[in-house]
């Protein structure tokens, strides 16, 4: 069962084949079995997953048309669930049942799908490995010597090891489509405003969408179908309409115009990956698309762009872990400064504290003008570059990650680490829609090929995806020794 | 970015920074900093900041009473609490 992909488990529920207590079942055991290699889930939800599936069995007895009906899933740690805990990845929420659900969690759950549990991830989603998570690293499932990506390495790596059959996980600079490309899934980040953030812990506001992970284009868009919506709670969340995702995915391609950019293959990118790139555009090309180089000039300021933004908004993001309300707060405080103090500098892990900082300096009087400003102006640059591109192709293809999945420790350097995300993070400055999906292997690692979409057309890089794949069997590998 | 400067910071952040790591720290956050200032060579005259990335308005709402009275289910995850109130530590001797 953990081999189907959740539009064939589908079937199988509706085939009668297995019921959705015994795959809730069957994922549970492999979790219990398994997840001790990959850490990949930081609490399993197992009463709560019985007790959706036996709901679902219900409705799929009483012919429930929902394709996540009975489908067990994995929720990111950074959506809140009522009476579960959320933590972000940080000792800071360890103890923090939240109040409520997150509007996809809620979603989700009304179409009948079923929480297995929360996934393992980099501290408030800030991280490339998934190494400063206060829960421990995750292992990557094609190289356990190796790091699933980040931020949502935990729900990477559970898809990976097929101990989930989809994930949620969120995206602020590459944090869904670098462990996709990492760990050989499909990862989605819709546009800006399509998902909304009600109830999934802010790190940079302007930033942050939630996404799926899942082995196929087809899963994809099953899930976000149930996931998107308006929602009056989220003020970014824009009321746009939501298409059918799965309508479209069969859709010829040929006659689409793909733009790629020339700065995605320069100094830095891996050969073996650059080569698996190249054979995938052939591929599309044969599928009838016409290939076309594009520029992005600005594209060396994404990541120094990100990195007044972000920080700036996790600044002020993470000024609401105070020690007073919720969450951690440290033993015996002598004064309310000292509460705040010292419950912020044993609650966060050091990357968050350098982000706090730097964010904090961005902010600080005088210097508001020569960072943060200037960094809301470079956006707008960065944003105009896909603008232009756009008038001449549909879509724009690249590589995902410079490299396949790296060592544990590999990149000890804050900003070498920073750079894992160089090709991923425009799109987010930009709003835009992106996609990783697999392209090949090197050294038996997975390579992840990016497709980056104008707003709101997530459809047509589903569609993309899907005839990829229908030509292609990369999505279906699994990594070596998965029982 | 220096010691003294850093301890600036991190006290206008309310973190605590322990003093074996501040100069790791200082070190960092200056290598960071380092990286955001090739901002500084980009030309950015008459480009307006850009806040949202589809440069959407803020929707507002009418001023009606919305949410449902939530205090004890907030307050039953608070580190302290006494008759509806959160506790922190003395303020004003």
């Amino acid at each position: 069962m953990h081999n189907l992909t959740i539009a064939e488990l589908a079937k199988g529920l509706r085939d009668k084949s297995f019921s959705s207590v015994e795959l809730a079942q069957h994922f549970l055991g492999r979790i219990q079995r398994l997840d001790k290699t990959y850490n990949s889930y930081i609490t399993i939800t197992e009463d709560t997953a019985l007790a959706q599936a036996k709901a679902a069995d219900e409705r799929l007895a009483n012919n429930d048309d929902s394709p996540l009906c009975g489908i067990p899933i994995a929720h990111k740690d950074i959506f809140c669930t009522t009476g579960i805990r959320t933590s972000c990845g940080s000792k800071m929420l360890d103890n923090f049942l939240a109040p409520y659900d997150a509007t996809v969690v809620e979603n989700l759950a009304t179409t009948g799908a079923v929480m297995l549990g929360k996934t393992n991830m980099d501290e408030f989603a800030m991280g490339s490995s998934n190494e400063t998570s206060y829960y421990g690293p995750v292992k990557n499932p094609w190289s356990t010597d190796c790091v699933p990506g980040g931020s949502s390495g935990g729900s990477a790596a559970a898809v990976a090891a097929r101990i989930a059959p989809g994930a949620t996980a969120t995206d602020t600079g590459g944090s869904i489509r670098q462990p996709a490309s990492l760990c050989g899934l499909t990862g989605l980040k819709p546009t800006y405003g399509r998902v909304s953030r009600w109830g999934m812990i802010a790190f940079a506001s302007s930033l942050d969408q939630a996404g799926t992970l899942t082995r196929t284009a087809e899963d994809s868009a099953i899930m976000l179908q149930a996931m998107a919506s308006f929602d009056n709670k989220d003020s970014t969340c824009i009321d746009h309409a939501i298409p059918d995702y799965c309508a479209s995915l069969n859709n010829d391609i040929s006659g689409l115009k793909i733009g790629v950019p020339k700065e995605y293959f320069g100094e830095g990118l891996n050969p073996g990956t650059e080569q698996a790139v190249r054979a995938a555009l052939e591929e599309l090309e044969k599928l009838g698309a016409s290939i076309k180089e594009v520029s992005l000039p600005h594209s060396h300021l994404a990541v120094p762009t990100y990195y007044v933004i972000a920080p700036a908004e996790c600044s002020a993001n993470l000024s609401r872990f105070d020690g007073a309300r919720y969450g951690y707060r440290c033993e015996s405080p002598k004064d309310l400064e000292d509460m705040y103090k010292r419950s912020r500098g044993e609650g966060f892990g050091d990357e968050v504290i350098r982000r706090i900082l730097v964010g904090t300096y961005a902010l600080s009087a005088g210097y508001y003008d020569a960072y943060y400003r200037k960094a809301q102006q470079t956006r707008r640059l960065i944003k105009q570059d896909f603008m232009d591109a756009f008038k001449e192709v549909d879509v724009i293809v690249g590589p995902t990650a410079t490299s396949t999945a790296f060592g544990f420790g590999a990149k000890k350097d804050p900003v070498a680490m920073y750079m894992e995300d160089i090709y991923t993070i425009a799109t987010n400055l930009a709003g835009l829609p992106g996609m990783s999906i697999p392209c090949g292997l090197v050294d038996q690692k997975p390579v992840g090929l990016q497709i980056i979409g104008q707003d709101w057309d997530e459809a047509r890089m589903l569609n993309i995806a899907h005839q990829f794949q229908r030509a292609t069997d990369f999505h279906q590998l699994a990594p070596q020794g998965i029982e | 970015m220096d010691q003294s400067e850093l301890e600036k910071l991190a006290h206008l952040a309310r973190i605590d920074v322990a003093d074996d790591v501040l100069e790791d720290a200082a070190r960092s956050i200056t290598d960071v900093l380092a990286l955001v200032d090739q901002l500084q060579s980009a030309n950015t005259d008459g480009v307006a900041p850009m806040a949202h990335p589809q440069d959407a308005q803020q929707r507002l709402r009418a001023d009606d009473v919305t949410e449902p009275n939530c205090r004890d289910a907030y307050q039953a995850i608070a580190p302290q609490t006494e008759e509806g109130l959160y506790l922190v530590p003395k303020v004003i001797d």
